[in-house]
């Protein structure tokens, strides 16, 4: 068999601890064969991050190897070296990094300096590693843009990220990381902070570039479904260990450790029977939900939240030397409407107005025209004409769960004062009841009482998450406003409070409007779906008919690009490689809108409705 | 570019005129002015040709007419005795206390304590920042713990206390005498080769008096500032890219540190002039400071005056250089759009 380019053999890295020695990895032994795919995967803090900068010698400065050795064989050179052996500061060490292993990190945004031009931090890489002149390195530069698809590498060159695109940086890092050729190539989570459709691109990008060079590719992720589509072989990680590995066919038709096996029925497919249940790597049982009942309310006749003809537009000022303004319409004519006890999904890429269409809801923002109409059972009202009592009753009936479980919870407030904050502020009880329904509220999310004098920052992101979700329910509300409130955790736990989220309101009658880019999730959670483009909602269906049935483009492409952890659905690269669907002016006939219109929405089914670029006059009729 | 100067330069003029009313009618808020306190304590002794010359003076700056009206003349936007004379016609006025033109007070000190401060601000950055670089790459070593202890020594030690301790044990041991910023002997000399090297010799122990606070201080933010810097992203993409942990400190997180000192340059320039009047004091430098001090406490109206507003342009010109500079060396706030 042939020596493969990295082998890492009883690699361990301690971390010292003011609370003593932490081994983030235990002896793990893996290889990356020469031009495949190794995906590493497992949930976060299982030390597959870690083992990636042992790789590269860019450990954080508590951690060190403690032992093994990381073989690698590089073909250019001949003979395999021990990186393990090397300091991290050394001449042979800085020659590895950059030059023959390369990095692509998660964070696009945060992993490229904005006081630099992307030209300068692409072609600093090649400068590092090669004698090369500044035209010659300009000139590879403008090469190695071009070929991850930048429309203009010229301009590029002079550009900075944050002009970018997040699709667009992410090119950028793979740019920087390939212009040296490197041997191995690793991506840590590269496509987890990308949209679905974007993240399509990017896996295939990696893909091509690597048949054409045939570079190593160590892919890192806890995300099953790239995995499905990208590996050629799948070590998958926990608590520092390898829990198996195997190639791509054996790990996805032959799982066999229990780990492996939960990790995958934990994550939502698109293929789940109707009333099948997410199962949780750990199950959280809310102890008190049997036991606790909606407040007995007048139920509205009709929905209960009811958005109409939304339109909002923000003034952007373009940079402070220029005076120009520019107007950019982020939510154009929405309507939506969300009955009673029941989940409507929003579902959009990244700045499509999904957000801004939440906050309008809960009027932190308000419409340049149309209006929000609550129903308490009392009648329809306008959200942005309340006043005094009502506009306060209208506060307690609505509450958000946020998307950063970590920047949500203010870190000053122990989970007691966390809970209790609305009831105080809404003057709700006695102190001596509201601390009991900080224990009741904590029951709820199925937590242990004893976290009430803790802080929020020795909870994990889950239990976090639980929290904020605890605080929300405070003031017993009818609707919650869910802004990606799983996007920011991993899979397993995903599972957890998605379930929760579920069984608390089949407890408590609450309706949702739950806002997300990821289209498994809100077909594991809603009844209706609304798909949004632009500011513009595309589609909207019961969530059966819309997955059966997409018609919209744009709808089709989102479906079409979600990958699926089932080896037998591969994504269709081919099909997303065109990459025009976001644009309305772009949409073939009938859908295509153009600037300044808003089109019209025409129900094909019961409950379907897609926007088209105009009706006929027979349907207008 | 042109019209985010031209908008900056009207809003100055604006806050300048508004700092001018703000200054003038402040110094005129105690009862009486120089003048009338100088014939008061004169009547009680009786003399009455410095009575007379006094009484001149009062109609001369029309101090017997309403504070605006003395406000306005002394802006130069409407005519006094001597027709239209006053800031804007580059006339600063008279100063009583010391019988002379303002020009003519202010002059040297002006300069000179510019010169000083230039020289401690050059100093505390030239010392503070290779050590923050040292305690922020190497934090929670020795080395970091003992720059940290000097720092807080530095930060909990009052200047003035220092300079005493220095200007007594300066004298004592080494028979120097450390007070002014020039030998006795070249007061009111022409400015010749000696006196600038007895000038330069004198500045050391100032420099080191007053910057010895700023340095720590800014040791600790320079630290803090890197310590975040240092745990970002881009930092680890820099070094995955295979450059050297010196330019890759170097080229990102240091100059991404030094932003809110740039930010900061606005309040430094007023601090050159104001910072260090205790000091001043002490070392008896012929600086602002000290006649600021004195101006105000018996109400020399125009000498104050003058010497605020001149803070004041300084403040207001800072803080434009410090936008500029910010503007250029960050694309983000150059474009917009920074996120």
């Amino acid at each position: 068999m042939e020596t493969p380019l990295l082998s890492v053999r009883q690699l361990t890295v301690d971390f010292s601890t003011d609370a003593g020695n932490f081994r983030a990895v235990d002896g793990l032994t893996f290889d990356i064969p020469k031009g495949k795919t190794v995906a590493l995967v497992g949930e976060s803090g299982s030390g597959k991050s870690v083992t990636a900068q042992a790789i590269l010698q860019i450990l954080p400065k508590k951690a060190k190897i403690a032992g093994g050795s990381i073989l690698f064989d590089d073909p250019k050179n001949g003979g395999s070296v021990d990186i393990a052996g090397l300091p991290a500061e050394s001449d042979a060490m800085h020659a590895l990094r950059g030059g023959r292993i390369a990095m692509i990190f998660q964070e696009p945004m945060t992993s490229l300096s904005p006081l630099h031009t992307i030209g300068d931090q692409i072609s600093e890489a090649l400068k590092v590693h090669a004698d090369v002149d500044p035209a010659k390195a300009n000139q590879r530069t403008m090469d190695v843009l071009a070929r991850v698809g930048f429309p203009d590498p010229k301009r590029a060159l002079t550009t900075y990220p944050f002009e970018l695109s997040g699709g667009l940086r992410q090119r950028a890092m793979i740019a920087m990381a390939l212009i040296t050729r490197p041997a191995l190539l690793i991506a840590d989570e590269p496509t987890t902070a990308l949209d679905v459709t974007t993240q399509a691109q990017i896996l295939d990008l990696i893909k091509e570039l690597q048949s054409e060079t045939g570079m190593s590719v160590l892919l890192i992720t806890h995300d099953l479904g790239v995995v499905a589509n990208v590996a050629d072989e799948v070590v998958v990680m926990y608590r520092g260990r390898v829990m198996e590995a195997g190639s791509r066919e054996d790990i996805f038709r032959n799982a066999q450790h229990p780990y492996l096996k939960a990790l995958m029925r934990a994550v939502p497919r698109f293929a789940m029977a109707e009333n099948e249940r997410l199962t949780p790597i750990r199950e959280v049982t809310s102890r008190n939900l049997p036991s606790v009942h909606a407040p007995a309310r007048v139920q509205p006749t009709g929905p209960i939240l009811k958005a109409e003809r939304l339109t909002k537009s923000f003034t952007l000022r373009s940079g402070w030397f220029s005076g120009k303004s520019q107007t950019i319409r982020a939510v154009s004519e929405v309507d939506l409407a969300l009955p009673a006890g029941r989940t409507l999904g929003l579902v959009g890429e990244s700045g499509c107005g999904k957000t801004t269409v939440s906050k309008i809801i809960m009027r932190a923002l308000t419409p340049d025209s149309g209006r929000v109409l609550f129903d308490d059972g009392t009648g329809p009202k306008d959200v942005h004409k309340l006043q005094g009592d009502a506009l306060t009753a209208y506060r307690r009936s609505v509450q958000f769960i946020f998307q950063d479980p970590f920047s949500s919870l203010n870190p000053r407030m122990t989970v007691y004062e966390l809970l209790t904050e609305p009831l105080r502020i809404h003057d709700i009880g006695t102190p001596d009841e509201r601390y009991e329904r900080a224990k009741q509220l904590l029951d709820m999310v199925g937590m242990d009482q004893r976290a009430l004098r803790r802080y929020p920052h020795s909870f994990s992101g889950g239990q976090r998450q639980r929290l904020g979700i605890a605080r929300a329910l405070a003031l017993e509300p009818r609707v919650l406003l869910c802004d990606e409130p799983v996007s920011a955790l991993d899979v397993s736990v995903q599972a957890q409070v998605l379930n929760l989220l579920k069984d608390l309101q089949a407890a408590l009658g609450l309706s949702y409007l739950f806002v997300s880019h990821n289209l498994a999730v809100v077909d594991y959670i809603a009844d209706t779906i609304a798909v949004m483009c632009r500011g513009y909602i595309v589609e909207e269906a019961p969530k059966s008919s819309l997955f059966r049935n997409p018609v919209h483009p744009y709808t089709q492409a989102l479906l079409a690009a979600v990958p699926d952890p089932d080896i037998d659905r591969p994504l269709d690269f081919a099909k997303l490689r065109e990459g025009r669907f976001s644009q309305p002016s772009e949409w073939p006939e009938p859908f295509r809108i153009k600037p300044g219109e808003f089109g019209a929405m025409k129900e094909i089914e019961p409950g379907h409705k897609v926007r088209l670029g105009h009706l006929t006059d027979r349907e207008a009729a | 570019m042109i019209r985010f100067l031209l908008r900056r330069l009207v809003t100055m003029a604006v806050t300048l005129l508004i700092i001018s009313a703000l200054v003038f009618f402040i110094i005129k808020l105690p009862p009486g002015d120089f003048l009338s306190n100088q014939i008061a304590e004169l009547r009680a002794q009786g003399e009455s040709a410095s009575i007379a010359k006094a009484e001149f003076l009062i109609k001369q700056y029309g101090l017997d007419r309403p504070a605006w009206e003395q406000y306005l003349v002394w802006l130069g936007v409407m005519p006094g005795p001597n027709g239209f004379s006053g800031l804007l016609q580059g006339d600063w006025g008279w100063s009583f206390e010391y019988d002379k033109p303002v020009a003519d007070v202010v002059g040297d000190a002006l300069w000179l304590t510019l010169l000083v401060n230039l020289a401690v601000v050059i100093f505390i950055h030239l010392i503070s920042i290779p050590i923050a670089i040292y305690s922020a790459t190497r934090q929670y070593s020795v080395g970091d713990y003992l720059a940290t202890f000097i720092g807080y020594i530095g930060l909990a030690t009052p200047s003035f206390l220092l300079a005493l301790i220095l200007l007594y044990y300066m004298n004592r041991w080494f028979g120097i005498s450390i007070g002014g910023l020039y030998d006795a002997q070249y007061a009111g000399e022409p400015w010749t080769w000696p006196k600038i090297q007895s000038l330069l010799s004198h500045l050391v122990v100032p420099t080191v008096v007053i910057g010895l606070g700023g340095t720590a201080a800014m040791i600790r933010r320079m630290r803090a500032n890197l310590l975040d810097e240092l745990s970002k992203q881009y930092y680890v993409t820099a070094k995955a890219k295979g450059l050297g942990p010196t330019k890759a400190l170097l080229k990102y997180p240091f100059r991404m540190s030094l932003n809110p000192f740039i930010a900061d340059v606005g309040n430094l320039l007023p601090h050159l002039v104001s910072g260090s009047v205790l000091v001043s004091l002490v070392l008896s430098l012929p600086t602002v400071g000290p006649i600021l001090l004195s101006a105000l406490k018996s109400q020399d109206q125009f000498l104050a005056g003058f010497i605020l507003m001149f803070v004041a342009i300084l403040t207001v010109v800072g803080m434009l250089i410090s936008d500029l500079l910010l503007a250029w060396l960050d694309p983000r706030i150059r474009m917009g759009g920074g996120r």
